[in-house]
C-alpha cells in the first residue's frame, strides 16, 4: 500500500477514537517443553531436540512440566491477576504442519490466570493501567520455512519443518479492549511490550529475547468514530516482534484503517502480517470458518489444581512491582529524572540493570546503552537489546576504567561485539585495538613528531604549554588513536623540557 | 426430530478434511443424530449441581519434573517422514499461515 492510501496520523487521530488490544507470547525459560522431557533449546540442529510427544507419534502422552506451572502462576501474579482454583487444558485444532499433532495444547475456559492489570508508565512520566483478560498456557509451534522465490507464504513450493520450537511453554498473555490511548496509542503498545518484557526478566521466568521469538507481540487496532459506542472492526497485526516495530505497526494500522473509513469503505477483519523492512502490513488470512478450532478438553490431561500454598508460596517470592523497582532503582543509580527517563523509553531499564550487576558504573551503564549502542541498534533498524549482552557491555567499561581502551577504542571494539568477533577482551586482542601504554613507543612517537616541528618544540621550551597540541595530534596518528592523550602529553612536556 | 443438520455434518467434514458423498453426509447426520439423543438421555439424570466433567478419574496435578530426558535422534525423528531433506520435513506448500 503506498503512502497515498494512509492517513496523517494526527488527522486519523482526530477523527477517530484507536481501541487497542495485544496478546503477547512469553517462551518460558525451562529446561524443557512443557509436556515432554525434549530440551528446550534455541539454534540446536533441526528436529534433535524432539521426542515422541513433540512429534504427536502414535501412543505417546503429554505430561505437564511441574516448572512451567510455577512460572505460568508466578508471571499470573505479577500480572495482578487472580490465580484459577482449577485450571484444564484444552485441544485447539486445526490442520496445520506447524504443529505434527493437528491441533495445540492451550486453555480455553479454566485459564490459569485471569482479570488482571499492568501499570505501563510513558515517556512523560504518567501511568496508564493495562486491563488483563487472562494468561493461559499452552505449547508453542514448530519452525516452518518457506521454499520457492519470494521466500514468503505465498509462491512457496514446499516448506520445511523443524520441531525443535514445538511444545516449547508459553504462556499467552491476552489484555481486555484498551480505551482512551488517543494519540498515545503507539507510544502506549510499544511501554506495554516493555514493561511485559521487563516483569518477565525480574521474575526469571524467560530470556525474552523477541529477536528470537521469546517474546511475541500480536496487536489488535480497531479504529471508532469518536463518541461511538459501538466497537469498529479490527485488524491483528501477528509476530510484531520488537517494541520499536509494536509502535510502528499500530501507528501504521491506525492511519491505514483512518484512509479506508475516511473514504467509505469497510475494514475487512483479518491477520495482518507487519514488514520490518518497509514499515508497512499487509493482508493474511481473512477471519473465515477456518477459525472454528473446536475447543474440548484434552483428555491427555489432568486439571491443574494450585494449592493456596503454592500460590502463596510464589506470591511472597515475586520480584517488586514495576513502579517499585523504577523508583529504587532509579535512586539506587543516582539518575535524573531525565537521565532515567531514557533509559526507560528506550525500554533498556532491565539491561542497564544487569550491566551494573556485571560490574560497571550506572553512569557507564546508562551511557553506553542509550548513547552508542541505541546509536547502533538504530543505523541497523535492530533492537539496542538484540545486539549486546549486558556482560560484554560491563566487560567493555571496565577494560576503558582499566586504561586498555579509551572511549573512542571502545566505540571501535563495541562494533567488533555486536559483529560476533567475540568478546571485548577477544575484539581487541584480534583487532590489535588496545592503548599503547608502553612508554617506550611513545616516547619514540613523540621524539619524532618533535624533531619534525622544531617551531613548535621552542614554543613549548617558551614556555607556551598550549603548543603541546599540535605535537599530541601528530603522536595520536602516529599510534592510530591508541593511546593516551592525558600521558602523550605529559611525555610531550618532559621530552620538551629536557 | 433431527438435531444434527447435513451443513453441520459439511462443515465438519471440510473442518476435518475428510471428503464425503451426500450420501454419507444424509446417513451420518443420521446416525450423529442418535447418538446425541443417546447421550441427552444421560444429561437428564445430570441435575445442575453436577459439574461437567472432563476426566472419570478423580486425579489433578500429575506432573513432570523439568528435567530433560530421552530425545529421539534426527534420523529416528524423520524416519517416518514421507518426504525430508535429511534435516527437516518436507511438506507441500499450504496456503494459510501460523495460527
Amino acid at each position: 500500500m503506498s503512502t497515498a492510501e494512509l492517513m496523517d496520523f494526527d488527522e486519523a487521530i482526530e477523527k477517530f477514537e484507536p481501541v487497542l488490544g495485544f496478546e503477547v507470547h512469553v517462551e518460558l525459560g525451562t529446561a524443557t517443553k512443557m509436556f515432554s522431557a525434549a530440551p528446550n533449546g534455541f539454534g540446536d540442529e533441526p528436529n534433535t531436540n524432539v521426542s515422541p510427544v513433540c512429534l504427536g507419534l502414535p501412543g505417546s502422552l503429554p505430561v505437564v512440566n511441574e516448572q512451567a506451572v510455577r512460572y505460568s502462576i508466578s508471571l499470573g501474579l505479577a500480572l495482578g491477576c487472580s490465580i484459577a482454583e482449577s485450571s484444564s487444558f484444552a485441544r485447539k485444532n486445526y490442520f496445520y504442519p506447524d504443529l505434527a499433532k493437528n491441533y495445540q495444547i492451550s486453555q480455553y475456559d479454566e485459564p490459569i490466570a485471569f482479570e488482571g492489570e499492568v501499570e505501563v508508565e510513558l515517556s512523560d512520566g504518567s501511568i496508564r493501567r493495562i486491563p488483563i483478560e487472562r494468561a493461559h498456557m499452552e505449547e508453542d509451534a514448530g519452525k516452518l520455512t518457506h521454499v520457492g522465490t519470494s521466500g514468503r507464504i505465498q509462491g512457496a513450493d514446499h516448506s520445511l519443518v523443524d520441531y525443535n520450537r514445538a511444545g516449547v511453554p508459553l504462556v499467552e498473555i491476552v489484555t481486555h479492549p484498551i480505551f482512551g490511548a488517543g494519540a498515545l496509542a503507539p507510544e502506549i503498545a510499544k511501554a506495554y511490550v516493555a514493561t511485559i518484557r521487563d516483569i518477565v526478566i525480574s521474575l526469571g521466568i524467560s530470556e525474552a529475547r523477541m529477536e528470537r521469538g521469546n517474546l511475541r507481540c500480536d496487536a489488535n487496532v480497531s479504529l471508532r468514530p469518536w463518541g461511538q459506542e459501538k466497537l469498529g472492526t479490527r485488524t491483528e497485526t501477528k509476530n510484531v516482534n520488537s517494541m520499536r516495530s509494536v509502535e510502528r505497526a499500530v501507528r501504521y494500522e491506525i492511519r491505514r484503517q483512518a484512509a479506508i473509513l475516511e473514504a467509505g469503505g469497510t475494514i475487512t477483519q483479518e491477520t495482518r502480517h507487519w514488514h520490518e523492512d518497509t514499515g508497512t502490513t499487509s493482508a493474511g488470512r481473512p477471519k473465515s470458518d477456518a477459525d472454528d478450532y473446536r475447543y474440548f478438553p484434552e483428555p491427555d490431561l489432568l486439571p491443574v489444581v494450585p494449592s493456596a500454598e503454592l500460590i502463596d508460596e510464589l506470591r511472597a517470592a515475586l520480584p517488586e512491582p514495576p513502579a517499585a523497582r523504577r523508583r529504587r532503582l532509579k535512586t539506587e543509580w543516582g539518575f535524573t529524572d531525565l537521565e532515567f527517563q531514557d533509559v526507560q523509553n528506550g525500554g533498556l531499564v532491565s539491561e542497564v540493570a544487569a550491566t551494573i550487576a556485571a560490574g560497571a558504573s550506572p553512569a557507564a551503564a546508562r551511557k553506553w546503552w542509550t548513547g552508542e549502542i541505541t546509536r547502533l541498534a538504530n543505523a541497523r533498524g535492530a533492537e539496542p537489546t538484540s545486539l549486546v549482552a549486558p556482560e560484554s557491555v560491563a566487560e567493555l567499561t571496565a577494560l576503558v576504567d582499566e586504561g586498555t581502551l579509551t572511549d573512542k577504542l571502545a566505540r571501535q571494539v563495541l562494533e567488533g561485539v555486536i559483529d560476533g568477533e567475540g568478546t571485548p577482551a577477544e575484539v581487541v586482542d584480534t583487532r590489535g585495538l588496545a592503548v599503547v601504554s608502553d612508554d617506550g613507543a611513545l616516547i619514540a612517537a613523540i621524539d619524532d613528531a618533535l624533531a619534525a616541528q622544531p617551531d613548535v618544540l621552542q614554543k613549548i621550551k617558551d614556555g607556551k604549554v598550549q603548543a603541546a597540541g599540535a605535537i599530541i595530534g601528530a603522536v595520536m596518528k602516529a599510534m592510530r588513536g591508541q593511546a593516551d592523550a592525558a600521558r602523550v602529553r605529559e611525555l610531550i612536556l618532559e621530552r620538551a623540557t629536557e | 426430530m433431527s438435531e444434527i443438520s447435513e451443513e453441520q455434518v459439511a462443515h465438519l467434514a471440510s473442518l476435518a478434511r475428510i471428503a464425503l458423498t451426500d450420501d454419507e453426509i444424509t446417513n451420518l447426520a443420521s446416525e450423529l443424530d442418535q447418538i446425541v439423543n443417546s447421550i441427552a438421555k444421560v444429561q437428564e439424570v445430570a441435575t445442575d449441581d453436577v459439574p461437567a466433567t472432563s476426566h472419570p478419574i478423580p486425579l489433578r496435578n500429575v506432573y513432570r519434573p523439568d528435567v530433560v530426558g530421552d530425545t529421539l535422534t534426527q534420523e529416528q525423528a524423520l524416519q517416518n517422514a514421507p518426504d525430508d531433506d535429511g534435516q527437516r520435513f518436507v511438506v507441500s506448500a499450504i496456503l494459510g499461515e501460523e495460527q
